[in-house]
């Protein structure tokens, strides 16, 4: 049993922190990136392409580190920390996840990596809501390329993508493992409609049309990869909470300490300091269970990763909403101001909960596989 | 002991639901299940509608327009009303300052105040908060000095609700900063907010709405005759005000209205192989938010009845518990509501202040529920947060 970081680990922990509170440690920044044209900052992006962070999980041969999920957990928990508006959900964890895997786009992969191309991944259907395998949209052969019909939704930073990962039916019915291809399109191609908008928590997202719409296929009966690169999603999601219930948390105690009602700090409150407490409590678990999701990402059986993953998702979407609240709660009236840094953290929480399947969708999980695996 | 209610109660009910239904515009009532921003003119519209069938201040003195009611046909309007989905009477005129004007005002302010008071032709606002008086409002610092025959008022109230539509405002103000106790030297003044030196800015919420204020005074001129009832007794004032709000705190129709339509939402909203209700984790939550309704709206009900038995001065924890228990169950009422919306609880289309002028992304109703869910996050913290009714009940009727 080891927790200990490597000497990379550490130093790359270190440099993503930095960055993350030298650009987002003033809160009203995250403002101003906000209203840029894409959602976020073009800055940024380049300094996170210069920090080698966008090429993080490529290989050394394809111009990357070899970053896996402990890497993946470190740049996360610190994206949770600044409530970071970049696309690296989107574009790395997802947009390369299947990309570098699918193969055969070494171009673009180093393109990503060098912040000149963004990624987004356009899978899931409304009718879907959590189920990956459930896809209506698709797929039939035209010569060389691929012709796609259909509908997605709440893709991740759809809407400024470069090239979006999309995937479709090739044969099957709606709710069929089998028959799932992935290609790759670009959003100019005819056909091709997006509605970009901004999520509750500030970030942005956009449905997608296809009519008739040419794609290159990257992988046939994708549906393993897919599920593989959304349990990584999963971690790197449980490892942003983590970030944003640590913040949260310290917020909440930093503003115990100082507001005063009844002549003293509202923290001398036994009432209160039982419920920051139980904020430290609930940070622990979530933090053991992130780490858990990184190990188990890493398995060779598909199923039993996928269980426990859900398990993981499940916690630490139950112990984020109730951080959440209490934080809220604990601080008065003043955290219910869009002004206020902690409704951010809230609404990135709650957010992050629907994200990749609600804590009831991974919970049936868990029970449907008869408990978590040995 | 029989829970249900007489043929007259029935009859009463009966004729209040035909009414609401036929006499308020329907296109208020969907923004209210809806959860969606009342505009000024929704407010206005209902209430005068209310008031010309004289339905606006039932709780009023029957000489200023109240009724002669019952405690029970108080409580069934209060639950119907709500059911209906038709905005409640504007509680600072009618819950608030209309009782505190009608019992401790004179003859003068009541003539002058009562009647627009209940027709909304004042909007009256609450001016008790204050950044460093809030659990702890007896520490508030706006001060009021008596300068001639006025008063001149310094200081700054905040989470000032719809202040921005306000005419006046009611005001307690320090006015003996020496006073022994700080709950003596607080009095209760109205004050016109297009007053000079008075300035409101808006505070927005995390849902993105524009629904409290700060508002901030200097050196604004008050007429001594604004002052209601005595100098430095406006503390007293303030608990008769807060202890008014019992009936209707715990917004069961309200809830029970919004859980109803969660539970259609559910029946619509496809996942997978059916819907949203097909999931009994989803159904067995929201069958214990009915089950816990269920015995708070008991529990109102026995409320209700001791109220005609009850001595005044007896410590009561019923607010407190309905003030607890109902903000509660309106959380979970606003939160499975975005559960059922999953994913498409998240897209946040632009939109003017009060209504859809982009097309929403998902169903219509779903861009609604998250900014509600985060609103409603105000229930368990305004009017006494539960950390202090808790404190109330331990303190006061457990005698902790
Ligand atoms: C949306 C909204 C609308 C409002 N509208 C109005 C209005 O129209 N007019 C008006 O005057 N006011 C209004 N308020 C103000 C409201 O009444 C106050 O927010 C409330 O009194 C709490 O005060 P505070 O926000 O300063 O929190 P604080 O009093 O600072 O409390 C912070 C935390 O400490 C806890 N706490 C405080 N004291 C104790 C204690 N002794 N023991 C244990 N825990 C304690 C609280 O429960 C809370 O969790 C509104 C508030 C909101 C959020």
């Amino acid at each position: 049993m080891d927790f200990d970081l490597t000497d990379e680990q550490r130093l790359l922990a270190d440099s993503v922190n930095r960055f993350v509170s030298d650009r987002y440690g003033d809160f009203e920044k995250r403002k101003a990136y906000r209203a840029e044209a894409k959602g976020y900052a073009a800055a940024n992006w380049s300094a996170m392409a210069e920090m080698g962070l966008l090429g993080l999980p490529l290989s050394e041969e394809q111009g990357g580190f070899g970053g896996g999920p402990v890497e993946a957990l470190l740049v996360m928990e610190a994206i949770g920390r600044g409530l970071v508006v970049e696309p690296y959900l989107a574009t790395v964890v997802l947009g390369l996840g299947l990309l570098r895997r699918a193969g055969g786009q070494e171009d673009l992969l180093a393109e990503v990596a060098a912040g000149g191309t963004t990624l987004a991944f356009a899978h899931q259907e409304r009718q879907a809501r959590h189920d990956l395998h459930d896809i209506a949209t698709t797929a039939r052969q035209d010569g060389d390329a691929w012709v796609l019909d259909g509908a997605k939704g709440v893709a991740l930073h759809g809407d400024s993508a470069d090239r979006l990962l999309v995937s479709a039916r090739t044969a099957g019915g709606r709710r069929d493992r089998a028959g799932i291809g992935l290609f790759l399109l670009d959003p100019a191609t005819p056909g091709v409609t997006r509605r970009g908008y901004a999520t509750q928590d500030g970030l942005r997202a956009a449905e997608v049309v296809l009519e008739g719409a040419r794609a290159t296929l990257l992988a046939a009966d994708a549906l393993p990869l897919i599920e593989l690169v959304a349990d990584e999603a999963i971690a790197a999601l449980c490892a942003e909470a983590v970030g944003a219930m640590e913040t949260l948390r310290d917020l909440t105690v930093d503003y115990l300490k100082t507001r005063q009602q009844f002549g003293r700090p509202i923290g001398e409150f036994q009432a209160l300091q039982h419920r920051a407490a139980d904020m430290l409590v609930a940070t622990e678990q979530a933090r053991s269970m992130a780490m858990y999701a990184a190990m188990m990402v890493q398995g060779s059986d598909p199923a039993a990763r996928a269980t426990a993953l859900s398990a993981a998702k499940a916690l630490v979407g139950r112990l984020a909403d109730q951080l959440g609240k209490d934080a809220i709660q604990l601080h008065g009236g003043i955290a219910m101001t869009e002004e206020y840094k902690a409704g951010h953290y809230f609404k990135r929480l709650t957010m992050l909960g629907v994200l990749f399947g609600d804590v009831d969708h991974h919970i049936r999980r868990v029970v449907a596989a008869g408990g978590l695996p040995d | 002991m029989d829970l249900r209610y007489t043929a007259d109660e029935i009859a009463f009910r009966d004729e209040l639901r035909a009414f609401f239904r036929r006499e308020i515009p329907a296109e208020i009532r969907r923004k209210v299940s809806e959860g969606r921003k009342l505009s000024r003119e929704d407010i206005v519209t209902t209430q005068r509608v209310l008031h010309a069938h004289g339905l606006s201040v039932p709780n009023w003195p029957v000489e200023w327009g109240g009724k002669d009611w019952t405690p029970v046909q108080r409580y069934i309007f209060s639950e119907e009303i709500q059911a209906a989905a038709v905005p409640q009477p504007l509680s600072f005129n009618v819950n608030m300052v209309g009782p505190v004007i009608a019992t401790f005002g004179n003859a003068a302010q009541k003539q002058r105040f009562l009647p627009p008071t209940a027709n909304l032709d004042i909007w009256w606002a609450q001016g008790f908060s204050e950044p460093g008086a809030g659990s702890d409002l007896a520490s508030l610092k706006t001060t009021a000095r008596r300068e001639g025959d006025e008063f001149v008022v310094n200081g700054q109230k905040t989470w000032t609700t719809l202040g921005q539509y306000a005419d006046w405002i009611f005001c307690l103000v320090r006015t003996d900063p020496n006073a022994r106790k700080k709950q003596e030297g607080i009095s209760f003044l109205l004050i016109d907010m297009k007053t000079p030196g008075i300035t409101v800015r808006p505070i927005i919420t995390i849902d993105g709405g524009h629904e409290v204020n700060e508002v901030f005074f200097d050196e604004v001129k008050v007429p001594a005759e604004n002052l209601v009832g005595e100098l430095n007794k406006g503390w007293d004032y303030a608990k008769f005000l807060l202890s008014n709000e019992r009936i209707g705190i715990a917004r069961i129709g309200l809830t029970k209205e919004r859980l109803a339509r969660v539970k259609r939402l559910a029946q619509e909203t496809p996942a997978g192989e059916g819907t949203v209700w097909d999931d009994p984790d989803f159904r067995r939550r929201l069958a214990w938010s009915e089950i816990e309704l269920k015995a708070l709206e008991i529990t109102q009900m026995r409320v209700v009845a001791a109220q005609r038995t009850r001595a005044a001065d007896k410590p009561d924890p019923s607010s407190s518990i309905l003030k607890i228990k109902g903000s509660e169950i309106q959380q979970q009422a606003t939160q499975l509501l975005m559960e059922v919306a999953g994913p498409y609880a998240m897209p946040r289309p632009d939109r003017d202040e009060d209504g859809a002028n982009l097309p929403s992304v998902g169903p219509e109703w779903a861009d609604a529920a998250a900014p509600l869910f985060f609103n409603y996050r105000k229930v368990s913290i305004y009017g006494g947060s539960n950390e202090i009714q808790r404190n109330i009940i331990a303190k006061a009727f457990l005698g902790l």
